[in-house]
């Protein structure tokens, strides 16, 4: 079975020792993957183990200080795969497990690695695995569209599933309570009162204290995993784009790497350079739009009015250059969809220098703003060691300190030859995470800055080679909200077989839990926009 | 506060006369919806945003409404926070399964007289998500729509003139 190749036979597994050898081998000088008979999918090693020890691989992992970045399971066959992905110093390593059908549950890593425990629920709901020993046994993204018993990501699930007619609300999950007179339960959507996404906030309080807040998400899930099967990489690249709406660069640019790597296929020079200045952009102009809204909700209207004016303006730059405001299907497989002219080249420049410029205006005034640093300093506050618990990325992460960034750990061309170094703060709030946005926009203008001065002439596509069965790749990229990774795996006709894109809110969603803690309630729209995790790229 | 007022002095007003609104049709539009505003609606609009199920990017052109350079609010349209003080409700993306009882709350807690505008390829046709386990696909498949605004996502352009269209119409 061709499946043998790429899910290496449980005869190879490696055990926990080798495990460890291997971690503590990672990035080291002269160290030789092959050594362990192991491959690669993408950049990560690739480590099979037996699904026996999938519980201590996770021990192991996480008392040599490894980071875990993913978690989705897969069927080939008959058989059950699942895979973990996990990351240290920027080395990744994907855990991977295999094993026949009759058996259908694993231990799960969530106890060693809190971050794992909704996507284990996930993958629980969606394919039916069970995690054994899991801290929550609830369901996750499964609400009441299709039976507990009906999985719509195993072989043979139909995409329409078995719909009802009207699909009942989720009234009955079992959110934590608390007793006593002074505790007040308030329930906040999904509807919620804003221009923003559906999902549902479960908040105790203690007269305007929160004492503990509960997410339940789930609410936009509209079956992407399911729906990429069977897709050519055209139409996946625009299915990841739109993942998460705001984040239509990132995605398509992982899931594009994925199927770039499954099918050796290399984009060539002036793509790489074009979807820099597309990711660069994309970052730039929802950072605009964070600190505008930050502002907003502590009542700044000016803040809110200036930030959103400069973030009009980008947008419509992007519309004027690249023909999208937001930049939606620009990557394509093996490349991009839109050129650089030479009268944007031209322009680019100034319009660079004056936003750069204003920013420098803006930062003196927010800093100087008593109203407003008394809002945002000190609220929110992550503490670091919660973050690295959860795995928390992108900004959340480094306003703790913790300063994971693709393109300065683990960089795919062209930033490895761009010197990025990413921007930290230490405090953990509010303003620390809207500080650690701001030192980005000036960093992200100078990449675009350097983009330009190095874009090479050439063409913007290379010619696509159909993946053979079983390619697999792994995209990893720096969106603007952190790491994005994003799984591919084909089948024997070039099209997806398995599609799965893990957005940073996926770990940044629980630490809006734990930060809000000891916080007002009139504080939970500010502390949540200054995380702003996307329910779309969540929910999937 | 001398730098904010330098700062105010200097940028001074952006708010744009839309250059698609300004051909003779749509100036007549832009007269009749006034005209229509005040006679049915006693001079605003109030906007009710749903998001049943989109990606996002929805939101952000809608909500970019707001900037200065749209300003939405100087033609009496305004987005409110409850359904019970919307005229409209403008509702975004594929309608996911979970999002379908909210929605057809929302609809009930809005009070008569009532529109419903799906904004979005999503919630015009299903878009890249069309029918599925999880989603019903376009918000016709749930409720009665009054307008359809395409595009994926339309530009706050592409929403102004849909909605001035939409009100003018009736
Ligand atoms: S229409 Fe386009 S932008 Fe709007 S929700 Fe659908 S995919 Fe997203």
């Amino acid at each position: 079975m061709s499946a043998d190749k790429t899910a290496a036979g449980e005869a190879n597994f490696v055990g926990a020792e080798r495990l460890t050898t291997m971690l503590q081998s990672l990035g080291t000088p002269g160290f030789r993957p092959e050594a362990f008979q192991a491959g690669c999918v993408g950049p990560a090693l690739l480590c099979p183990i037996s699904p026996d020890d999938w519980a201590i691989a996770a021990e192991t992992a996480a008392a040599q200080g490894c980071r875990w970045a993913a978690g989705w399971g897969d069927t080939q066959g008959e058989r059950w795969v699942v895979n973990a992905l996990l990351e240290r110093s920027g080395d990744y390593l994907l855990l991977r497990t295999s094993f026949p059908p009759g058996r259908n549950e694993l231990p799960s890593q969530a106890p060693h690695f809190p971050g794992a425990a909704r996507p284990e629920r996930h993958t629980q709901d969606l394919l039916g695995l069970h995690f054994t020993g899991h801290p929550d046994g609830r369901r996750w993204v499964r609400h009441q569209a299709w039976d507990e018993r009906a999985f719509p990501l195993r072989p043979g699930a139909p995409l329409a599933g078995h719909p009802l007619p009207l699909t009942p609300p989720d009234r009955h999950y079992p959110f934590a309570s608390a007793h006593g007179d002074e505790v007040n339960e308030i329930p906040v959507g999904p509807v919620h009162a804003g221009i923003i996404e559906p999902g549902h906030f479960r908040f105790l309080a203690v007269g305007e204290t929160v004492l503990n807040l509960e997410e339940r998400l789930g609410y936009v899930h509209k079956g992407i995993e399911k729906l990429a099967e069977g897709r050519d990489p055209e139409s996946l690249a625009r299915l990841a784009g739109r993942v998460s709406g705001d984040t239509a660069v990132g995605h398509a640019w992982a899931a594009c790497q994925a199927m770039e790597r499954a099918a050796g296929v290399e984009p060539p020079e002036r793509a790489l350079w074009l979807r820099t200045i597309f990711a660069e952009r994309e970052r730039i102009g929802n950072h605009l739009n964070d600190i505008g809204a930050i502002c907003n909700d502590t009542a700044f209207a000016f803040g809110y009015y200036q930030f959103s004016r400069l973030r009009e303006l980008w947008l419509r730059d992007n519309l004027r250059w690249f023909g999208h405001r937001l930049l939606m299907d620009r990557i394509v497989p093996g490349g991009v969809a839109a050129d650089l002219s030479e009268a944007a080249a031209a322009a680019m420049p100034a319009a660079i220098a004056g936003l750069r410029y204003e920013l420098g205006e803006l930062k003196p005034i927010l800093d100087e703003g008593s109203i407003f640093q008394d809002r945002v300093v000190g609220a929110g506050v992550l503490p670091d060691r919660v973050a690295r618990e959860l795995g928390c990325l992108g900004y959340v992460a480094r306003a703790c300190g913790i300063g994971h960034d693709v393109r300065e750990r683990a960089p795919h061309a062209p930033y490895d030859r761009l010197a990025v170094k990413a921007v930290l703060r230490g405090d953990g709030d509010v303003a620390a995470r809207l500080y650690v946005r701001y030192g980005e926009l000036l960093a992200s203008l100078e990449i675009l800055e350097e983009c330009l001065r190095r874009i090479v002439p050439g063409p913007l596509r290379a010619v696509w080679a159909p993946a053979s069965e079983n390619a697999e790749g792994l995209g990893l990229v720096e969106g603007w909200r952190g790491e994005i990774a994003s799984y591919v795996r084909f089948d024997g006709t070039g099209h997806i077989a398995r599609f799965f894109p893990r957005d940073p809110s996926v770990f940044n969603w629980p630490a809006l839990e734990k930060l809000i803690l000891g916080n007002i309630v009139p504080d939970f729209p500010l502390c949540n926009k200054s995380v702003n995790g996307s329910y779309s790229g969540h929910d999937l | 506060m001398n730098k904010i007022l330098s700062k105010i002095a200097r940028v001074g007003i952006v708010t744009e006369t839309f250059k698609p609104l300004t051909d003779p049709e749509l100036d007549r539009l832009g007269a009749e919806l006034k005209a229509v505003l005040d006679r049915r609606f006693a001079g605003s609009l109030a906007i009710r945003q749903v998001d049943a199920g989109s990606c996002n990017a929805c939101e952000l052109e809608i909500a970019a409404l707001g900037n200065p350079f749209y300003d939405v609010e100087r033609y009496g349209i305004h987005f409110v926070a409850s359904p019970r003080h919307a005229d409209v409700l403008m509702v975004t993306g594929p309608v996911s399964r979970h999002m379908q009882a909210a929605l057809l709350a929302t609809w009930e807690a809005t009070p008569e007289p009532k529109w419903l505008v799906a904004v979005g390829k999503c919630a015009a046709d299903g878009g890249e998500f069309g029918v599925n386990y999880a989603s019903c696909g376009a918000v016709s498949n749930v409720l009665k729509v009054d307008a359809v605004i395409p595009g994926c996502p339309p530009t706050p352009t592409d929403l102004v003139r849909g909605l001035l269209s939409l009100i003018s119409r009736r």
